[in-house]
């Protein structure tokens, strides 16, 4: 069999989607062995030119991770997107938007005011922004636009398999590696995870959800053995999809969404929302005040990870 | 032609419902902006609903329940005003104002206070104007 082509890419992401492709360990000698790789910008010196001049289809595989927030992003998700047979939306940005993608609660403006301005380590009093192009003497200079909107990557491009997680865990990876090894692939549209929602496969004891105050992680140490829930922490195990491993889990700190929503369920935020609200167990109208003080940023701890894929996508203006 | 708002309502079955029937079947005169959907109780509405009907162009959503106390289901309606609450603060962060949702106790002999709840909301929302519908998939991004 000829080797396979990989190529992987990072869009709007912190980097750490592609440690955890070399935390696969020796495994990586199996990839090697497997595939060629034709483009991985933080480990390889491979350019885009390199790629372009590539035919259609011809890369069999692209991990992409990283949300799409620029025009050089989109225009390399586009590029990658005529170039591959299989699109993965690799981590949680690539699927859902991710951290980037609380940005959507903010404007353009806002961030570039943010972080030119305000950011308390700026010194620009002559508010210097990023052009997209500036004269030098030696000509030109470009830079990529930056945009309104944090996209997922199947808001740009078609996708075929969406590898979830912040980052995705090992054993998913190398179930995807396995897949492609095996050529026994998923139905199109399929998410490498479980088809379960988180608490259906978290261990600990459960018991009646019944809460009268809303506790942040920092506050209390948790009891490991007992639902974070029913403790008064932000746990978002109902409203998540399973197949993470429970890496929070198990290291005592209540699940944040990485795995974006369950199967059937479209806004991840207000279905956690929901769960909230309804275990909350007060009905007079102070109760129902100190409820809503308690949960200090409903948008950003409910969509920490899905933002770009709900129903609003973003903050209107 | 002047901005005629289009609001969702969301009615429970056993006293809003009743309620708007009954401010029908006096013949009371009410703005005929609300879409009604019944719903069995209050509390099953999920907030998805309310997120949903913005999404596809909803200037307005209300939602009526039976007052405190007289749920049939002894505390659905107590759980969405949880909920309702809950999601206002959350619409606020995603900048949507505060009029567009509202969660009012119509019990069923009370059709004339549902007339009033329609007008009024009916009036802010035309205050308002129309609920920005953002296309935000297709790669549109502003300038600065």
């Amino acid at each position: 069999m000829p080797k396979l082509k990989l190529a992987l890419y990072w869009a709007a992401s912190c980097g750490g989607c592609d440690v955890a492709v070399l935390d696969i360990n020796e495994k990586i000698l199996d990839v090697a062995a497997l595939a060629d790789i034709v483009l991985w910008p933080i480990a390889m010196d491979f350019k885009y030119h390199h790629v372009e001049a590539m035919d259609d289809k011809s890369i069999d595989v692209c991990l992409f991770n990283g949300a799409v927030r620029n025009s050089e992003q989109e225009e390399i998700a586009k590029l990658l997107r005529a170039k591959s047979k299989i699109m993965v939306a690799f981590g949680a940005c690539a699927c859902f938007g991710g951290i980037p993608a609380l940005a959507n609660l903010k404007d353009r403006a806002d961030i570039l005011e943010r972080a030119y301005i305000e950011a308390p380590t700026n010194d620009n009093p002559e508010r210097t922004f990023p052009q997209t192009q500036t004269r030098v003497k030696e000509g030109e200079l470009e830079l990529p636009e930056f945009f309104d909107t944090v996209r997922a990557l199947n808001q740009v491009v078609g996708v075929e398999y969406y590898l979830p997680g912040c980052p995705p865990p090992v054993e998913l990876i190398l179930k995807v590696v396995d897949a492609l090894a095996t050529g026994q692939l998923p139905p199109v549209g399929s998410v490498i995870a479980s088809d379960k929602a988180l608490c259906d496969e978290c261990l600990r004891t459960k018991e009646e959800k019944r809460i009268t105050k809303i506790y942040r992680p920092h506050q209390i140490i948790p009891d490991p053995q007992r639902c974070f829930l029913e403790q008064g922490l932000i746990c978002l195990g109902p409203a998540t999809r399973g197949g993470c491993g429970q890496r929070c889990i198990k290291a005592n700190m209540p699940c944040r969404g990485c795995f974006g929503p369950p199967p059937g369920v479209v806004d991840q935020g207000a279905k956690m929302l929901s769960a909230v609200a309804s275990i909350y167990d007060v009905s007079d109208e102070e109760g129902i005040v100190r409820m809503v003080e308690e949960i200090v940023d409903p948008a950003g701890t409910f969509y920490r990870f899905a933002m770009s894929t709900s129903l609003l996508e973003r903050k209107r203006t | 032609m002047s901005f005629e708002p289009k609001i969702v309502g969301f009615l429970c079955n056993w006293c809003s419902y009743a309620g708007a029937d009954l401010a029908g079947t006096s013949r009371m005169k009410y703005a005929p902006n609300v879409r009604v959907v019944r719903v069995m109780c209050s509390g099953r509405m999920d907030p998805t609903f309310v997120l949903k009907a913005f999404q596809r162009g909803a200037d307005g959503v209300l939602v009526c329940g039976c007052h405190p106390g007289d749920c049939h289901y002894m505390e659905g309606n107590y759980k969405t005003a949880r909920r309702i609450s809950l999601l206002k603060r959350m619409l606020a962060q995603l900048g949507i104002e505060d009029e567009r949702l509202r969660l009012e106790w119509v019990s069923a002999s009370e059709g004339e206070r549902f007339a009033r709840i329609v007008d009024d909301m009916t009036k802010r929302i035309k205050e308002l104007g129309p609920f920005a519908k953002q296309k935000v998939s297709g790669g549109q991004h502003a300038k600065a």
